[in-house]
């Protein structure tokens, strides 16, 4: 690793992780396994359930681990998974 | 995590019309995803879109967008494109469709689009056969191919279509794969806001159809190839840009600037209109 | 002539391509596709140096499809459309006529009939394509086509063919035989308050309410592309919303019954006919065209030798006007129909006149019936 990148941002404390809200719509799943496969972080796993059209949708492993990088919500061939990033409780106030 | 909720790309579509026909693991779906994302970030007027497409899976791509759209018979979508663009150029007319209607029983009318250079702007869904016939042999299809009507191997060169896209004068080509949904989304963003005749392939999974005979048996494992063999090579030459088990080469290949055919056209009626007196 | 305006009036020397395309401008065309054909070029020729002049589109499209799939797309994106062939490219044309004609087009298709089959005699004239006018498309459906027999009619039927099409929305045929579209003659163009001009229903309710194929009196109000009403159009068979209903008998009826029915329930309006001294006569001639005017010349001659002879000249085929044949059959006692083809109007002819026989004139190749081979049969038969 270089040696800059060693070094913690002078305004870590300030900078805050996004924190992602997947919304997975399921009855509208196929099934393909696009956004379980693609996922970059690894966030989704295919669910035991089995959804109106009798595929099993994908679930959330591990929402904390998803950096919003949308790959899902453009992938999804049913429009049946999008990303957004959550709004803490100040912002959704305003 | 919220399960039950309004996608936020849901106002392009038609709600009554979905969920759409397609099967699962095919990529129309994406390239419909893609674009109207693209449509989104543009924020452009649905008042003012058209989306024509014509036969096969894909066609069904216009009856899906919420804007005005026309589903024409097999291998005419740009030709009737030509016309409505040319009546109204304030419209933003779009032709999605697949390779089968677009380069067999269309081809000549895409030849003849690009040469023109009429401001519509071509989604080709490429996925080797005629999916909606039950997978046969098309332009596309690569040799040694099994489908429904090569049980013994696909002997017909398939068409390049980029090459094909550029010789004839397209002033935007580019390929990419469902794969790679931001630079397809980009890819698409920027030819809708060029003036010209613009192109642009997508190589989508038909796993259901096409790639099932052809050892990929669901759309993850077309995906896969995709994954595996895509080289992004812009601006490479277009006649080089193979398709091929081992290599897929993707990227933008022609971006110029060109006169549209209505532009000129229009700009010839008012030339001829000025010279005349007395009117 | 003159190169300035829209309308001409006036009188003017001019041959039947011309005044076709004469006629479209004046009834509103606006946007024009076609492919060079003989005999039809002049029109194409005609108008794409006529359309321009009046900040109207012309253009020569790759083939005959793409020139009436881009006359569907010019009439959905809210212009009057035309296109201009002959037999080869009428037979190109037909698959999308019948899309003109499932998406309720406006549109009119210019066919001048040449000898065929195949190319055939491309500078002859002929009445060949009547029956591919009718039943060229496939599935059911009705259509309209108009026959002119003079270069004046050239251009009055098309403007009534624009109106036609308009009206019913539905694809509207000029079937004219290379002789009517080659002849130069005088023709008038009337002043503009002479003239009917009518143009497609549009709707009157909000792009919420509006259901692109409800119909208004069997003909549903015509949104267009970019007017905000966000509509989709189809060939497959699509209920009122124009969404694809394609495994719905009941659907499928419904629609395609309502194409047949808004033409079959205003026949009376669309179908126009010349009568010629057919009160008191025994044996009439059935003619349409170029052939018509040889008729009427032996009609004329028959009667000034004594023998009680009229003519019925079609000037709309299709519809074909069953009643008025159905009319002459019940007084005449003979029906002779010239065809410049192998008998195919005579059939609907002989359908509608039931008991009463017709003769059929055959004639092919480079002219058409002279009067004295129509005024023989005439003597013949009487």
């Amino acid at each position: 690793m270089p040696e800059r990148m060693r070094h913690v941002p002078l305004d870590m404390e300030k900078a805050k992780r996004p924190e992602a809200e997947i919304h997975i719509i399921k009855d509208q799943c196929k099934g393909c396994g696009f956004c379980i496969k693609f996922c970059p972080q690894k966030v989704l796993e295919e669910s035991q359930e089995i959804n109106a059209r009798g595929v099993h949708p994908p679930k959330i492993v591990d929402e904390s681990k998803c950096v919003i990088c949308g790959f899902c919500t453009a992938v999804c061939p049913d429009f049946a998974i999008f990303v957004v990033e959550k709004l803490s409780k100040e912002e959704i106030k305003k | 995590m919220v399960q039950e909720t309004v996608h936020p790309l849901s106002k392009y579509l038609r709600e009554a019309m979905i969920p759409h026909i397609w099967c699962t693991g095919c990529g129309n779906g994406v390239i419909l995803n893609c674009f109207v994302q693209a449509v989104d970030e543009l924020e452009m007027d649905l008042d003012k879109l058209v989306v024509v497409s014509g036969i096969g899976c894909i066609g069904r791509a216009a009856g899906y967008t919420n804007a005005d759209s026309f589903h024409t018979t097999h291998g005419r979508s740009l030709a009737f494109a030509t016309g409505a663009k040319l009546a109204n150029p304030e419209l933003n007319v779009v032709v999605i469709s697949g390779d089968g209607d677009l380069f067999a029983i269309g081809g000549n009318h895409f030849i003849h689009a690009a040469r023109r250079n009429i401001g519509v702007k071509v989604i080709c869904a490429n996925n080797f056969n005629y999916g909606m016939t039950g997978g046969q042999q098309g332009p596309t299809t690569p040799l040694e191919a099994s489908t429904t009507t090569t049980p013994y191997g696909n002997i017909e060169h398939p068409f390049n279509l980029v090459h094909l896209a550029a010789a004839s004068g397209a002033t935007y080509v580019a390929r990419w794969t469902t794969l790679h949904v931001r630079r397809l989304t980009q890819s698409i963003k920027r030819m809708l806001q060029k003036e010209g005749f613009c192109f642009i392939e997508v190589i989508s999974p038909c796993p259901e159809i096409f790639g099932r005979r052809n050892k990929m048996r669901t759309g993850l494992e077309m995906m896969d190839w995709f994954k595996r063999a895509s080289v992004v090579e812009n601006f490479s030459d277009p006649s080089k840009a193979e398709i091929s088990t081992e290599k897929l080469i993707v990227g933008e290949f022609v971006n110029t600037e060109k006169v549209s055919y209505e532009k000129f056209l229009h700009e010839k009626i008012s030339q001829i209109n000025e010279k005349r007196v007395g009117w | 002539m003159s190169k300035k305006g829209v309308l001409l009036t006036g009188a003017h020397f001019m041959n039947g391509d011309i005044a076709c395309a004469e006629g479209a401008i004046v009834a509103g065309c606006r946007f024009f596709a076609g492919y060079p054909i003989t005999p039809a070029t002049e029109i194409a020729e005609h108008l794409s140096e006529r359309m321009p002049e009046i900040g109207r589109i012309y253009i020569q499209m790759e083939d005959e499809i793409a020139s009436i799939a881009a006359v569907i797309g010019a009439s959905y994106a809210g212009l009057k459309a035309m296109t201009a062939t002959s037999g080869p490219g009428f037979s190109l044309m037909q698959e999308n006529i019948g899309l003109a004609i499932m998406t309720e087009t406006p549109c009119v298709i210019v066919d001048i009939m040449r000898g065929g089959p195949s190319t055939g005699q491309p500078t002859m004239p002929g009445q060949q394509d009547v029956m591919q006018a009718r039943w060229g498309s496939h599935g059911d459906y009705e259509i309209i086509a108009l026959a002119p027999s003079s270069v004046q009619e050239m251009f009055d039927l098309t403007i009534d063919a624009f109106n036609l099409a308009e009206t019913y929305r539905v694809p509207t045929l000029l079937l004219a035989d290379e002789i009517v579209a080659h002849m130069w003659e005088k023709i008038v163009i009337p002043t503009a308050e002479k003239i009917r001009i009518v143009n497609r229903k549009k709707p009157n309710v909000s792009p919420e309410e509006y259901l692109p194929f409800m119909p208004d009196d069997l003909v549903p109000p015509m949104a267009c592309f970019g007017e905000g009403y966000r509509f989709h159009a189809t060939g497959l068979t699509h209920d009122e919303h124009g969404y694809p209903k394609t495994s719905s008998s009941e659907v499928q009826e419904r629609l395609v019954k309502r194409l047949c029915e808004k033409i079959r329930r205003n026949e009376d309006k669309i179908m126009r006919v010349e009568e010629v001294m057919l009160d008191d006569a025994d044996v009439v001639v059935v003619a349409y065209g170029i052939v018509a005017r040889a008729a009427l010349s032996a009609v004329r001659k028959a009667r000034e030798m004594g023998i009680k002879a009229g003519l019925l000249r079609l000037i709309t085929l299709w519809p074909f006007p069953q009643n008025h044949v159905a009319k002459i059959a019940g007084s005449a006692k003979r029906i002779i129909v010239p065809e410049m083809n192998c008998g195919q109007l005579v059939r609907e002819v002989e359908r509608a006149a039931k008991e009463t026989s017709v003769v059929f004139l055959s004639k092919l190749g480079e002219e058409p019936h002279t009067p004295m081979e129509i005024l023989e049969a005439i003597r013949r038969n009487s």
